[in-house]
């Protein structure tokens, strides 16, 4: 029974944490169609910021939720200015360009930081489930994501700046007839996007130390997440995070970790190989 | 001027000389000794402190008067944490730089993509780092701890303190698998019972199922054999479950880079250890180290396991040359297969002549405020896990890395 609750919090952390590194690069890729090979970076920038600020004695809980982003997110913003925007609609170029960016972030940090591991402790202590320990944090990550989703969905769906957004992105010329500036609305997308990847990178940062290199072990599970969820930002970004959150753990769980990533990738293919535009190409059709 | 081939091959002839001549009575005014480490890359948390010791021995070696009455010159190659790089910079060491000895390399692919090229120029070979054990070369010396030294004495020690159900973490490439070996034979010879053994790749840094998992079985202590950044957070999410102060903790490699300085005292508190060097072993030898780090590069905290045992192995090559009286590489060798011992930061370290492996004190320890106390001395242990499969001795011509069966 109580096994049964860990493995059901783990389940859901993992989902959780899917979903939490794929939301930057679900707004950047699956809405603006940039391919964000930087994407990781950002979510290592993030976590650099948040863990800088509170060694400088900030508090953690600002320093990640709310420091960390806006430093990405003005990252972003320059590198959308110089670079980003004049590849807009050349998915090859903005491979190859952000890959280079990757490269310089990279390189940046380890000038900045050094290629040492640093981190922090986790904010939030462990408490106990029947026989077991449970990480306490584990419990911040899930809620955190659950907000973010919120959010975003309500952003996108109420409020009429994401009415905007989506529209742009769908139609950048009827925008621009209506009177609005695509050029504007791609770049606070953009924003959007980078300061989402390094929020994700801040809320991980206590969990796993941080190397300069360490967000290539994040970017091939957003991109999977996210191609496999398909066209609907949100609900894609749901479907897809939950099955391969599920069966990875659970696989891990049987076997090993990993086993675990091994079943996840499989799983990715096979499920690619039966819905080629992923799960909300066949499925949730037409919802966000 | 007009340059016809004739007067253009005496020139460039003489220039050739000109630049050529001093550079040869140089070299018979000192020692070259090459060394090839990692001082930039994703490995320089090891070389570089590594790098630092070697300039401190040699140093020393020169302020106290040199050997065979020259200097000590060091030439070394930063190979960038490249493979690669290790056996273009041999190559170079060996044929265009002439050195008299080599001392470095980090990982253990590392020392086989140089090990032959030292022992076909027969330039004598020191490796100075904790490995997995089992190399038979008479051209190489080693003198960092193998397991079986680790193992033997922190699995008894960490059993005592909790109890007889071991589960274990390991790394999963050779040093992992072999440690995890040896970690199962002395559990079993401890009277005790391996309850789990789980290897992870070096970039699995998720370990929620793991801990878990583990309390599932319920053991009385983990022994983790975990290497690199991304293993290190599985002591921190170890400690993040408020695992730790239920069940005991104990590694093979925790501490070797330093990765205690970079968790928190909160989180390393009471991770037993077994090493043969720790910043906090009060003895003549290690306070005057600590000195001349301090005095050489500002601060002593960059120390740890791996520079010290570079370190001792430029001693013990020095004691080696000074012994043989000679730079003849036969000479020395025959010299340190004498059992020619050192007195280091880290103890006495005596080298095995059946073996070329270290016989070394190893310190059992616990982590306390970011420091490694002390908890006991086992003095000079044997490499008892080489000794069972290699004999220079009996077989000189022997150029194998065994891999040791249980």
């Amino acid at each position: 029974m109580d096994f049964g609750f860990v493995l059901l919090v783990e389940i859901l952390y993992a989902v959780a944490s899917l979903a939490l590194i794929s939301a930057g690069l679900a707004v950047v890729f699956g809405m603006m169609k940039v391919i964000n090979l930087a994407h990781g970076e950002f979510m290592m920038l993030g976590g650099y910021a948040a863990i800088t600020s509170a060694n400088m004695g900030v508090n953690i809980f600002i320093a990640m939720l709310i420091i960390a982003p806006i430093v990405v997110g003005l990252i972003g913003l320059i590198v959308e200015r110089l670079v980003i925007r004049h590849l807009y609609g050349r998915l090859v170029d903005t491979m190859l360009a952000t890959w280079g960016l990757s490269l310089f972030f990279i390189g940046c940090a380890t000038m900045i930081f050094g290629n040492t591991t640093t981190g922090i402790s986790t904010p939030i202590p462990g408490f106990a489930v029947g026989d077991y320990q449970i990480n306490g944090y584990n419990f911040f990550i899930i809620i955190v994501s659950v907000v973010l989703i919120l959010a975003m969905l309500a952003v996108l769906k109420t409020t009429r700046l994401g009415l905007i957004a989506r529209g742009t992105m769908q139609n950048p010329d009827m925008a621009s007839a209506l009177g609005y500036s695509p050029d504007r609305i791609y770049m606070a997308t953009f924003f959007v996007g980078s300061a989402l990847s390094g929020f994700a990178g801040a809320i991980l940062a206590p969990l796993v130390g941080l190397v300069p290199t360490s967000g290539g072990a994040f970017i091939a599970k957003a991109f999977i997440t996210v191609i496999a969820g398909g066209p609907a930002l949100i609900s894609g970004l749901l479907s897809s995070s939950a099955l391969f959150g599920f069966v990875g753990q659970v696989f891990s769980f049987a076997a090993s970790p990993v086993i675990g990533d091994v079943a996840m990738l499989i799983a990715a293919v096979i499920l690619l190989r039966l819905l080629p535009k992923g799960v909300t190409g066949r499925f949730f059709k037409g919802k966000l | 001027m007009k340059l016809n081939r004739r007067k253009f091959l005496a020139t460039t002839a003489a220039v050739a000389a000109a630049v050529a001549v001093p550079s040869i009575s140089l070299a018979g005014d000192t020692i070259k000794l090459g060394s090839v480490l990692d001082t930039s890359g994703g490995f320089d948390a090891y070389g570089k402190p590594m790098n630092m010791a070697l300039q401190l021995a040699v140093e020393k070696i020169n302020a106290d008067g040199g050997l065979l009455g020259k200097q000590v010159e060091v030439i070394g190659y930063d190979t960038q944490s490249d493979m690669a790089l290790y056996t273009q910079y041999a190559q170079q060491l060996v044929r265009q730089d002439k050195v008299d000895v080599v001392h470095g390399g980090i990982l253990s692919a590392s020392r086989e993509a140089i090990r032959q090229t030292m022992r076909k120029s027969k330039t004598l070979y020191f490796y100075n780092v904790l490995y997995e054990g089992g190399v038979c070369d008479r051209n190489i010396f080693i003198n960092g701890v193998t397991p079986a030294q680790q193992v033997e004495a922190l699995v008894p020690y960490a059993m005592g303190k909790s109890g007889k159900k071991v589960y274990i973490l390991a790394a999963d490439y050779n040093y992992g698998q072999i440690t995890a070996e040896w970690i199962k034979k002395y559990v079993a010879e401890n009277g005790g019972e391996t309850v789990g053994l789980d290897f992870f790749p070096l970039d699995v840094s998720d370990f929620g199922s793991t801990i878990a998992k583990i309390q599932s079985v319920g053991p009385d202590l983990v022994i983790a054999p975990l290497v690199g950044a991304a293993h290190l957070s599985f002591f921190r999410q170890w400690a993040a479950s408020g695992m730790k102060d239920k069940i005991a903790l104990a590694s093979t490699t925790m501490g070797v880079g330093n990765e205690h300085k970079v968790l928190s005292a909160a989180e390393t508190d009471g991770i037993m250890v077994a090493y043969n060097y720790s910043q906090d072993i009060d003895s003549p030898a290690n306070n005057a180290f600590k000195a001349n780090w301090e005095a050489a590069f500002g601060d002593s905290n960059s120390i740890h396991e791996i520079a010290v045992s570079n370190y001792q192995g430029v001693l013990t090559w020095a004691e080696g040359v000074r012994a043989a009286g000679s730079l003849d590489r036969d000479a020395i060798i025959a010299a340190l297969e004498t059992g020619i011992s050192i007195d280091g930061p880290g103890g006495k370290v005596t080298v095995d002549p059946k073996t070329h492996h270290a016989v070394l004190d190893v310190h059992l320890m616990e982590m306390e405020n970011q420091g490694m106390r002390v908890v006991k001395t086992l003095s000079q242990r044997q490499p008892i896990d080489t000794q069972a499969v290699c004999d220079l001795a009996a077989n000189p011509n022997d150029n194998t890395q065994y891999e040791i069966k249980f």
